[in-house]
């Protein structure tokens, strides 16, 4: 068990090392520089003294060759210093956990509430003996996974806040700003759920145990929740590790809807201002919590199937 | 009725001012007067919220450049002087009156007496040359500021109450630069700190509101400054403003910042687009706009390029574009097609619109006397190469785009084949730098026609490369006189050189759009199309 959380642990270094060389590489590639977005930053064509901004190019340390910025900036990452935002002058550590909370309010809620709607929609669907019920319930999540994000998003605003004033459009303050941008992030986070939990409750649910399970006289509800569910939630929970990337990612449309501040808008913004070792702190935080929430799954499936070992080898075996 | 006489007078006066562009209606009124209806009395109180669509990030009006921050920001500090909107005049704020060496190279300020900053400290000549003499260290985000003291030589202390900024060369537009938010004056203890730490944590000013909160990418929260009584000479109130508080909220998108006000969830939005329009009309909401001083949008001219350097060729280019079209179907109502160089709203701004009216024909001709004939394809072409030109432009704006492919279709149908060319916008200053363009789409907001220099002057740094021509004596001329016809008469033959030569392609004003719930009041704009709040009020 030692051995495999230490070899995941070392993947996990890998994965987040391969995130800064990407970025930094692409990052790079593009033509232009922070220094000069920032110097255009009143959308003007005005003038601008090159020797000034050479000068600022090398305060920041964009002048040096590309391998010895990489060197440089990789040796204090692994630090934990990312250096200062070039657009704001504030750290990137900071600037980021200033913005952590409010993400993982929202991330948490939207995934507390993907598991319930996809749980809500994948077990009485999977359920119920009536076809059309089952088929309508089961045509939601498609649904629910193709429907742009910004479209729900405005959608939800129209009714809730603009036509029913229940709740407010914009900000990030308190419980009832947090209802809508979470409902539309569980969306399609809750739709997928709902997809890989039907699947799973169908294929569970032809399996010899629960045959055993009626034979020894079981009733459908105990069957289907006790036995079925618990085998099937498993893939479910892989995926629950995936979309947490995703929920990240969705972060960035659902905060600029919302008005919210996060991690999202600090990546649109980083983004958008070219703005370096923020967009690389960005990403290999986003990666960081990645994998932190992947290993984690690795690590509780043994407590949801016994069957599970984990060993030192590749493929967690079963017994 | 008197108060109504007044009314009349003062419009007259405006619309001489302006010329007779402003005899054309337009769906939004530049505020002014009473923006709401039934106004009754102004009163004191209440909380305005003004949704924005964007954050700077730092909350420093000298390293602010971005208008949707400015907004805020620009009530903290009080500037020296003050320029009125309506006659570009430059009026008297914190200084009561200056003396303007004959050469325009030293400029002498007499400041007003009893003002202080809002932590107590009191405005002495010794503050406003700490701050002169912090602006050239602000770095990167103070660009604005470092501009507009390039060539300083020294800032003294004449008395406590005196201070005088001397030039190394003629620099007439310092006198209008004393009045915008970049030179506003801020006290000793915010000047002492780094840019960073006034960029995050807010600056002490003197101005009519005092900073409380901001949190970043959320809001900006202000409240009233309490016996504040040195406010702009221009503002119709006298002391404190009349709102108790202002809070600018960050809402990125066009759509709920429109459905906000609608709603009653704000008070006033900014970037109104013309796809908004339609859903606040007819609602509890007034729509505002100005066009911005300055270099209007249109297409900058790489004068060096073969192709370009024909002056019959960039004049063709100036008769084929249809500017009425483009304001019309792309830009939000009440846009206004480019009647010279420089927007309307510029002082010395010059009428040429018989210069710049739409006239296929003539450019027609104009090309076959340059020798380009026609095609098969309709593409003309000369000695083999066909008249194909590229146009860069970079995402900076939402209707750069669709005005572009309008000026391809119009310039197609003269005969002149034209590729866009997309960008990054953080690659705006390298490609001008550079010169690897033919026409570039741009503008450049300033509320002063120093800005014809900074853009068209040879000797600085002629990113269009223009030919040295009497437009650099023109150029050169208006910097360095105070004479206020004399300057008025040299900008307008600037004007008229840049346009009759079509250095610039000259296309459509772009226009400040500010949507206002009706029982705002008195929301008006400045002479650089921002806001001044002092005067605002809620009822």
């Amino acid at each position: 068990m030692r051995r495999y959380v230490i070899k995941r642990l070392a993947q996990a270094v890998g994965v987040l090392w391969a995130a800064y060389t990407v970025s930094f590489l692409v990052l790079n590639w593009l033509p232009g520089d922070p220094v000069t977005a920032m110097a255009s930053a009143g959308m003007d064509s005005g003038d601008v003294d090159p020797a000034r901004l050479a000068a600022l190019r090398q305060e920041y340390g964009f002048d040096k060759p590309a391998p010895v910025q990489y060197a440089e900036h990789l040796g204090r990452a692994v630090r934990g210093d990312f250096g200062d935002s070039v657009s704001t002058g504030r750290p990137v550590t900071s600037t980021l956990a200033g913005a952590l909370p409010q993400t993982l309010q929202l991330t948490g809620a939207a995934l507390l509430l993907a598991v319930v709607l996809g749980g809500g929609l994948a077990v009485p669907a999977t359920y119920t003996s009536r076809r059309w019920l089952r088929q309508l319930l089961l045509s939601l999540p498609p649904l629910g996974v193709s429907v742009p994000t910004f479209w729900v998003g405005l959608l939800l605003v129209e009714t809730f806040s603009f036509r029913l004033h229940w709740l407010p459009a914009f900000g990030n303050d308190g419980f009832t700003g947090l209802v809508l941008p979470a409902l539309t992030l569980a969306v399609p986070t809750g739709a997928q759920i709902a997809q890989v939990l039907a699947k799973s409750l169908l294929t569970a649910l032809g399996q010899a145990y629960v045959e055993t399970a009626r034979a020894k006289g079981a009733g459908r509800w105990r069957v289907h929740l006790r036995h079925a569910l618990r085998n099937a939630s498993l893939p479910a929970l892989t995926v629950v590790g995936l979309l947490v990337g995703q929920l990240i990612a969705g972060s960035v449309v659902v905060e600029t809807v919302f008005s919210r501040d996060g991690l999202g808008r600090v990546t649109a913004a980083a983004v958008t201002a070219q703005d370096i070792p923020l967009v690389q702190g960005v990403v290999v935080f986003g990666a960081l919590i990645f994998v932190t929430t992947n290993l984690v799954i690795d690590l509780v499936y043994p407590l949801l199937d016994p069957r599970i070992v984990v060993t030192s080898d590749r493929k967690a075996a079963l017994a | 009725m008197t108060a109504l006489s007044d009314v009349r007078t003062s419009r007259r006066a405006a619309l001489t001012a302006l010329v007779t562009t402003s005899v054309l209606l337009t769906a939004c009124g530049s505020g002014g007067g009473d923006s709401g209806s039934g106004a009754g009395q102004p009163r004191s109180g209440s909380t305005l919220t003004f949704a924005v669509g964007s954050d700077a990030g730092c909350v420093d009006p000298q390293q602010v450049a971005s208008n949707e921050t400015v907004y805020a920001v620009r009530q903290i500090v009080d500037s020296l002087t003050d320029q009125d909107p309506r006659t570009g005049r430059i009026v008297p704020w914190l200084a009561k009156s200056w003396d303007v060496s004959s050469d325009a190279t030293t400029f002498t300020f007499h400041l007003r007496p009893g003002v202080t900053f809002s932590d107590g400290s009191k405005l002495t000549a010794q503050v406003v040359k700490d701050n002169f003499d912090a602006v050239p260290k602000l770095g990167a985000l103070g660009t604005l500021a470092e501009g507009y003291l390039s060539g300083v030589k020294s800032t003294t202390v004449v008395d406590p109450l005196t201070v005088k900024v001397t030039f190394g060369q003629p620099n007439a537009q310092f006198l209008q630069a004393t009045s915008t938010h970049s030179l506003g004056i801020e006290a000793s203890a915010s000047v002492k700190r780094t840019p960073q730490q006034r960029c995050s944590d807010g600056v002490i000013g003197s101005g009519p509101f005092v900073s409380k909160q901001y949190v970043q990418n959320q809001s900006i929260t202000l409240a009233k400054r309490t016996g504040y009584a040195w406010g702009s000479s221009r503002w119709s109130k006298k002391g404190e403003a009349y709102l108790d508080r202002l809070v600018f909220r960050v809402v990125p998108e066009a759509g709920v910042r429109a459905g906000s006000l609608q709603s009653g969830q704000v008070d006033a939005i900014s970037s109104v687009g013309r796809a908004n329009e339609a859903a606040l009309e007819g609602g509890q909401v007034t729509l505002l706009c100005r066009a911005n001083p300055g270099v209007v949008f249109g297409l900058g001219v790489n004068n060096s390029r073969p192709l370009l350097k024909d002056v019959k060729v960039r004049q063709a280019i100036l008769a084929a574009v249809d500017r009425k079209q483009i304001a019309d179907t792309v830009f939000p109502t009440g846009t206004q097609p480019a009647t010279s160089v420089l927007a309307h709203t510029t002082p010395d701004y010059t009428d040429l619109s018989s210069d710049l009216a739409f006239d296929a024909a003539k450019a027609k001709s104009l090309l076959e006397a340059a020798g380009w004939k026609a095609g098969s394809d309709g593409i003309r072409a000369k000695d083999g190469k066909k008249l194909s030109l590229t146009i860069s432009w970079f995402p900076n704006a939402a209707t750069n785009q669709p005005a572009l492919e309008l000026v391809q279709q119009q310039l197609k149908a003269v005969g002149i084949d034209v590729v866009l060319k997309q960008g990054q916008v953080s690659q705006f200053a390298t490609t001008l730098q550079g010169g690897d363009f033919d026409l570039v789409w741009g503008n450049v907001t300033r509320s002063d026609p120093d800005i014809l220099r900074t853009s068209f002057s040879t000797r600085l740094a002629n990113f269009y490369r223009l030919p040295a021509t009497s437009l650099d004596t023109a150029l050169s001329g208006q910097a360095a006189t105070t004479d206020t016809a004399k300057r008025e008469q040299l900008v307008e033959e600037a004007q008229k050189l840049i346009v009759q030569n079509a250095y610039n392609v000259p296309v459509v004003e772009l226009q400040t759009q500010l949507a206002v719930s009706k029982k705002v009041h008195s929301l008006d704009f400045d002479s650089g199309s921002r806001i001044q709040l002092h005067d605002t009020w809620i009822g």
